[in-house]
């Protein structure tokens, strides 16, 4: 080895060693597609996917039923192969014989059916994934406790995973694809069937592993889970039809000639007359007690004539709110254009 | 990794009992229902059997083992693949970086162990009551001789690792657990056939030349079917068009 003889070049030579060993500790993990395509026969279940998630980034993967989020976790996941199309993880490349259990060592997999050992000891369970990963008996005592302890179920380590509910299931294979570590997470749809305590549990679980930095792709149904969780969004059905942040994907809507609401809260209740006032200014006005829901083109320029009607209408205005269009309605649209 | 596996398996067999307690039972049954037959059939003046018909009774019976090993192992073997996928704990495992042939490995081994345990068991006993019953009869201990060593330390290994083998890759091609359990019983027929050519002498089982080829062509059709079996286990079929 050569021995740096000034300051500069001992400088240089830490700096690339530290850079070299980072690699290798932290290997990249970033997802790439490019025309990512799989068939059945006929059918095609992902329709030329190009797509990019960042190291550390929590993806949400969202789409209705048969939109192709499982088969591409799969794919990713190199559990079922391409038709055509690229896709790469970090430095390795789905559908190399040679870099598939190189990415499968770098990935942790949560699949839809979570697929536990239901003889075996919540504990036995982990532990047998700790020794197909190649984990010392140290790291994977360490990491078996840790994410046990995270998710609530160390004092059940030794109960058998087949008397659990299934929430603490659920739990127990996030933890199972965690056990060794992994800097890119697949999830797919966690929360899924879950009661809204244990789905918070999960969530908050997920929040607790992107503040780890880990990449985490997640496939859900739940938009409001999404928007919560996800720092971008991708909208599939079979084809790719939004990405963005749940911001970005809102106000996309919004602008391109989406409708946004103004919502009045009245003292009293809408009278008819005030209501038939307003439907002049809007075709779609809702009531409900004393909110009035108003869509609009554009309210911050409406919202004077609006106020001017429940004026004349004889009404007595508490509040006025604006509301841009929700993920939920970008998504229903995105998806329905998608499908027509 | 492969062991790590089977491990994983045994495991599981210790927490399913009936499992265990259905492959132990068999070969020590017959062990004491073929040496009950043979010490009731002896004390009778109508039926007593000569020492001569006894020694060729004797190794016959030893064979039953090697008919057991074929059929033994099925509830086990036939349930490795597709029991994973029922209980959807296969997917997971595949998701792992375990090769295929890892797997496969793994499973043989975990399906293999135990039966070989149990047919051992039971043909130690086997031998030790049908000595105790014929020393009177025969004037020695029949039991052991080189031609059982052969048959329980080559012939019944090989053979029930057939039977396994046939079993994981029936258990890796049918998607209902019932449908492979029916089909591996099938891994009987050759040995069931070995044994009836061996009662109409057209083999002389008793022979150690003879018995020797029969292990060598086990050994090579083991082979064979470990590179079957791995050739014939589809991860994206079972993960795909399996329900």
């Amino acid at each position: 080895m050569a021995i740096a003889t000034n300051p500069v070049d001992a400088a240089r030579f830490l700096y690339s060693h530290a850079c070299a060993t980072l690699t290798l500790r932290c290997p990249r993990v970033g997802i790439e597609t490019k025309g990512l395509t799989r068939k059945f026969g006929n059918l095609t279940a992902v329709d030329g996917l190009t797509l990019t998630v960042n190291d550390g980034e929590v993806f949400g993967f969202l789409g209705p039923n048969g939109a192709g989020k499982t088969t591409t976790v799969r794919m990713l996941c190199c559990l079922i192969s391409k038709t055509s199309g690229e896709a790469r993880i970090g430095d390795y490349e789905i559908g190399r014989s040679e870099d598939a259990l190189k990415i499968r060592r770098l990935i942790g997999f949560v699949p839809d059916n979570v697929g536990l050992y239901e003889d075996l000891s919540a504990y036995d369970n982990l532990d047998f994934y700790g020794k197909l990963y190649d984990c010392t008996e140290t790291q994977r005592k360490e990491n078996i406790q840790r994410f046990l302890t995270m998710l609530g179920l160390w004092e059940k380590r030794d109960v058998m995973a087949g008397t659990f509910s299934k929430g603490m299931k659920q739990k127990l294979a996030i933890a199972r694809s965690l056990v060794h570590e992994p800097k890119l997470l697949f999830m797919d749809e966690p929360t899924a069937n879950l009661d809204p305590e244990s789905a918070k549990t999960v969530r908050d679980f997920i929040l607790e592993l992107k503040k780890e930095k880990r990449t985490i792709f997640l496939n859900t149904h739940n938009l409001d889970e999404a928007q919560r969780i996800c720092d971008r969004i991708g909208i599939l059905s079979t084809k790719l039809i939004a990405t963005g942040t749940p911001q970005e994907l809102e106000m996309a809507l919004s602008s391109g000639g989406g409708s946004r609401k103004t919502i009045v809260l009245l003292q009293e209740q809408a009278t008819d007359a005030l209501v038939a006032g307003l439907r002049r200014l809007s075709g779609n006005v809702t009531t409900e007690g004393n909110k009035l829901t108003i869509e609009l083109k554009d309210p911050e320029k409406e919202n004077a004539a609006v106020i001017e009607a429940i004026a004349k209408g004889g009404g007595h205005i508490e509040s006025v709110t604006i509301v841009g269009a929700s993920l939920e309605d970008v998504y229903l649209k995105l998806v329905r254009e998608g499908e027509s | 990794m492969s062991w790590i596996i089977a491990s994983k398996d045994f495991r599981t067999y210790r927490k399913k009992k009936n499992v265990i307690y259905a492959l132990f039972v068999v070969p020590f049954l017959v062990a004491i229902l073929i040496t009950a037959v043979i010490g009731y059939v002896g004390t009778r003046s109508s039926t007593r059997t000569t020492p001569a018909e006894l020694v060729v009774l004797l190794p016959a019976f030893l064979f039953i083992y090697v008919i057991l090993a074929a059929y033994i192992a099925t509830p086990i073997s036939s349930y490795t693949i597709v029991g994973e996928k029922v209980e959807k704990s296969l997917e997971p495992l595949l998701a792992t970086p375990t090769t295929d042939s890892e797997i496969l490995l793994g499973k043989g081994i975990a399906a293999f162990l135990p039966p070989l345990a149990a047919l051992w068991g039971g043909s130690v006993l086997f031998m030790v009551l049908m000595d105790l019953t014929t020393e009177s009869k025969l004037g020695y201990y029949y039991f052991p001789d080189w031609s059982t060593a052969l048959v329980l330390l080559l012939l019944l290994p090989v053979a029930l690792l057939m039977s396994v083998q046939m079993n994981v890759i029936v258990s890796s091609r049918v998607t209902d657990i019932r449908a492979g359990q029916q089909l591996g019983a099938l891994s009987v027929i050759p040995f069931a056939g070995l044994y009836v050519c061996g009662e109409l002498n057209l083999i002389n089982l008793g022979d150690t030349g003879n018995l020797l080829i029969v292990v060598s062509v086990l050994i090579v059709v083991d082979i064979l079917l470990f590179f079957v079996s791995r050739a014939t286990f589809r991860r994206e079929e079972i993960l795909t068009k399996w329900k």
